[in-house]
């Protein structure tokens, strides 16, 4: 593996983030503006201070146009300086992040916006999933047999039952704890706390996942401005870097992989984003992962190396995951409760672990976080983004 | 978006994978050079990158390597709800997606034997010329 070390130091100076939920009151490019106008606020920059910017969304299909991207740049007052567009399922916002990164670490820019948003709910459920279904080989998944995102995720839940005992309850954990701190976050999709009985009791989506078990269709935008070390010190006294990023991939269809109880992708960028930040899960304060079902929080939990292969179960169980325990996961409310717009929840994740480690997290602030961890999927795995961030304030 | 808009298979190397299905076959393919098994099938080999492959017939024998029943399905689909979709492991080795039909849902197992059929679809179904899916044996 080959980890390069001579670039730039790069750090988050600015977030902003939106409601998420449903936003009948605003469009894309206007969500957009809304997470911008906060982040800008954030670090008291102008637009006009931004080198370039990096757009993500889910896909075309969502957004109902083909050049979203040069939508949200031209209405956010950024022309005429350089923009790309990311698109990539689930996990956009990451690639975004690890793009803007990228053009900062290597010097060709010193100021980058990376903006995430996403309107799903102008688009009816059963369509949305079909759109969303298009991701991965359609040609082998979606057409010959209508599986959907949530049906890929139960069948990962249905072998990891199988081989590990884990049991819907323990799923159904995940969503408790997740809606628990999501009706702390003024930001959240969903509000209201729910027992495993709620979950169980929800309506079937895809066996054994139920309603509950699934993160709601939302919109919603997030935003970042990255700079390198130099400006980033002057812009702000609490600049979060990037200690380490990963990214990994795997086959398209599920059906090519060797192993249906986790996702070796994030195993791979784990390892990849933990190398070079030189640490291991243990120095991990607090983590954002995708939980975008509640057997992918539990996986995460183990490809991660937060607990050992098969005892994720336990792992919530013991409520390991929870604030007070030793490796909180998700106490913004996660995609679970807190929504998943596509394109803008990579970014969200890392907004939400800045406000933690520079202790602006308000009830939900993990005491003391130093490090702090991103995981954001494509789809059921097939590209993989972690990042570490830390702080040294 | 009509079923047309999204059909971008119809040009294909692997067009006798669809058209063995009408005469009944499940079809993969076989590298001539390194002897790799490719199902589904695919019309070149990534291993060594050659596109010298032959066309075998699949006994379509499997075992049930996991599965769910979808209750809330893609639009398209909404017509055919619940319905089971399992991954399979063929004999040959390689694993595939498919339907599961001729099942009742409770009896789904891990581990269970399958068998995959060239079978046509319901009436109605969205992707008339996906003419196979897993059955117990």
């Amino acid at each position: 593996m080959t980890v390069r070390a001579k670039m730039r130091r790069v750090a988050v100076v600015g977030a902003g983030i939106t409601k998420y939920g449903k936003r009948t009151d605003a469009s894309l490019k206007e969500l957009a503006f809304e997470a911008v106008k906060k982040s800008l606020m954030d670090c008291g920059l102008e637009i006009s201070d931004i080198d370039a910017s990096v757009i993500s969304v889910a896909n075309q299909y969502l957004a109902q146009q083909t050049q979203p991207g040069a939508i949200i740049n031209s209405y956010i007052g950024m022309c005429p300086k350089p923009s790309f567009t990311t698109v990539d399922a689930c996990g956009s916002g990451s690639a975004a992040i690890r793009a803007a990164w990228m053009s900062i670490a290597s010097g060709l820019h010193d100021v980058v916006l990376v903006v995430g948003a996403e309107k799903m709910t102008e688009i009816d459920t059963p369509q949305a999933i079909e759109y969303m279904g298009f991701a991965g080989d359609p040609l082998w998944e979606l057409r010959p047999t209508g599986i959907t995102d949530a049906g890929l995720y139960a069948m990962f839940a249905n072998a990891h039952m199988e081989k590990y005992g884990t049991t819907q309850e323990q799923l159904a954990l995940v969503a408790v704890k997740n809606h628990k701190y999501a009706a702390m976050n003024p930001i959240s999709h969903l509000k209201k706390e729910i027992t495993v009985e709620d979950v169980m009791k929800s309506k079937m989506v895809s066996y054994p996942l139920k309603l509950f078990d699934c993160s709601p269709i939302s919109d919603g935008a997030a935003a970042l401005i990255l700079a390198c070390e130099e400006r980033a010190k002057k812009i702000t006294e609490k600049p979060v870097y990037f200690l380490g990023l990963g990214a990994a991939t795997d086959t398209v269809t599920i059906f090519e992989r060797e192993d249906l109880t986790g996702l070796m992708a994030t195993r791979e960028a784990a390892k990849r984003a933990y190398a070079m930040a030189g640490i291991g899960p243990s120095d991990i304060d607090v983590a954002d992962v995708h939980d975008c079902f509640t057997i992918a929080e539990i996986m995460a939990y183990e490809d991660l190396g937060f607990c050992k292969k098969g005892e994720g179960g336990k792992f919530i169980e013991e409520k390991r995951s929870y604030l007070e325990g030793d490796k909180p996961v998700n106490v913004d409310g996660g995609l679970k409760a807190k929504g998943h717009p596509l394109g803008a929840t990579g970014v969200g994740m890392v907004y939400e672990i800045v406000k933690q480690l520079r202790g602006e997290a308000g009830p939900r602030q993990v005491k003391g976080a130093k490090i702090g961890l991103t995981h954001n999927v494509s789809r059921d795995g097939t590209h993989v983004f972690v990042q570490i961030l830390g702080v040294d304030f | 978006m009509s079923q047309d808009e999204y059909c971008y298979t119809t040009n294909t190397k692997i067009s006798k994978f669809f058209d063995s299905l009408d005469a009944g076959k499940i079809m993969g393919t076989r590298c001539r050079t390194c002897g790799e098994l490719y199902f589904p099938p695919r019309a070149e080999c990534p291993v060594c990158m050659k596109e010298d492959l032959e066309w075998v017939e699949i006994s379509g024998r499997a075992e049930l390597m996991t599965y769910t029943v979808v209750h809330v399905a893609p639009k398209r689909w909404n017509n055919f709800v619940p319905f089971a979709v399992a991954v399979g492991q063929l004999e040959e080795g390689p694993k595939f997606l498919a339907v599961l039909d001729d099942v009742d849902h409770k009896n789904i197992k891990i581990g269970m034997k399958l068998k995959l059929l060239a079978a046509s679809r319901p009436e109605g179904y969205p992707e008339p010329r996906f003419k196979y899916k897993f059955v117990p044996i």
